[in-house]
């Protein structure tokens, strides 16, 4: 049977079709988590994808952490399961505690929506697994708050571990240590600001973010 | 006892601060070139029922920290008045 992803929908979550599409052409099944719900059920991997969880009120990702479904992702999480933070997915990580750091406004003040070039720093994660560490994709930025940032201690131990897995190949927004993508300890949990989902077809400017979601849909269902 | 509590959320100091950055540097442009150090921050005022002030305190510092902000980037200030009355 295809692995099956569930996609959290917070209200104004607004990538989880496009989320879904792109898992429909790698040939997993999808299934939407409403944010109310206590349960991830019998989902082989868990993405929480972009958008505006809450109207983004207080800060990206703060009050919904505090979404049922969030301790049900957690609990996945700590057992292994893998999860996919995409842009406000990897900020509700952030404030849920799932991956260190935090985002913090782009550097130039601006929304930024434009094609960026990342380049893969670790495969070992979920996300990563497939793809050959140096190796240039070229994904979609959406975001305002994109800018990682985090203590010495938290960057010393990302690099020591090896736990940065995309790094931006000109940093567009001041990320700290060009970061793009970072995974936690267990190499499970993922976050990302780029969209993998919106590079999808060639038709649309690049397929590069598929061979990401083949390499979560592998580990998933390994 | 009701307490009126006032929370105010900032940067901290190393977090980049663009948003104070750019505020500065468009001040001398009108006449303020004798300005310096500008930080921006965020303020909440609410109340909350407590047998004390040191309890409201310790509610509200609890509620600013969980919540409110983000101890990765904000450091947070929190005053509570004397009780509300009425």
């Amino acid at each position: 049977m295809a692995p099956l992803v569930g996609i959290v929908v917070f209200p104004g979550t607004n990538c989880e079709h496009d989320v879904a599409a792109a898992f429909d052409l790698v040939g997993a099944r999808t299934r939407f988590l409403w944010h109310g719900e206590r349960s991830v059920g019998d989902v082989d991997a868990v993405v929480i994808p972009g958008g505006f969880a809450h109207g983004d009120y207080l800060r990206p990702g703060a009050i919904a952490r505090f979404s049922p479904v969030m301790e049900a992702v957690g609990t996945f999480a700590a057992s292994g399961g893998a999860v996919v933070g995409i842009c406000n997915g990897f900020q509700v990580l952030t404030e849920a505690g799932l991956l260190p750091g935090a985002l913090q406004k782009n550097s130039g003040l601006r929304f930024m929506c434009a094609p960026v070039t990342v380049t893969v720093a670790s495969a070992r994660s979920v996300l990563t697994a497939g793809v050959a560490v140096g190796a240039e994709l070229t994904l979609s930025l959406n975001n305002f708050d994109g800018s990682y940032v985090c203590d010495d201690a938290v960057l010393d131990e990302l690099r020591a571990e090896d736990r940065v897995v995309l790094r931006y190949t000109d940093n567009p927004n001041g990320s700290i240590d060009d970061i793009a993508g970072i995974c936690n300890e267990g190499r499970n949990v993922v976050g990302l600001m780029p969209h993998p989902e919106r590079a999808s077809s060639e038709l649309t400017g690049s397929a590069d973010g598929l061979v990401l979601l083949r390499s979560l849909l592998s580990v998933a269902v390994a | 006892m009701r307490f009126a509590a006032h929370v105010e959320v900032r940067l901290r100091p190393g977090i980049a601060d663009p948003e104070s950055a750019t505020i500065e540097r468009a001040l001398p442009a009108l006449g303020f070139d004798d300005v310096s150090a500008m930080t921006t921050g965020r303020s909440f005022r609410f109340e909350l029922e407590a047998d004390s002030a040191e309890a409201a305190r310790s509610r509200a510092e609890a509620l600013a920290t969980r919540l409110l902000a983000n101890p990765v980037m904000e450091d947070t200030e929190v005053s509570v008045s004397t009780p509300v009355v009425g």
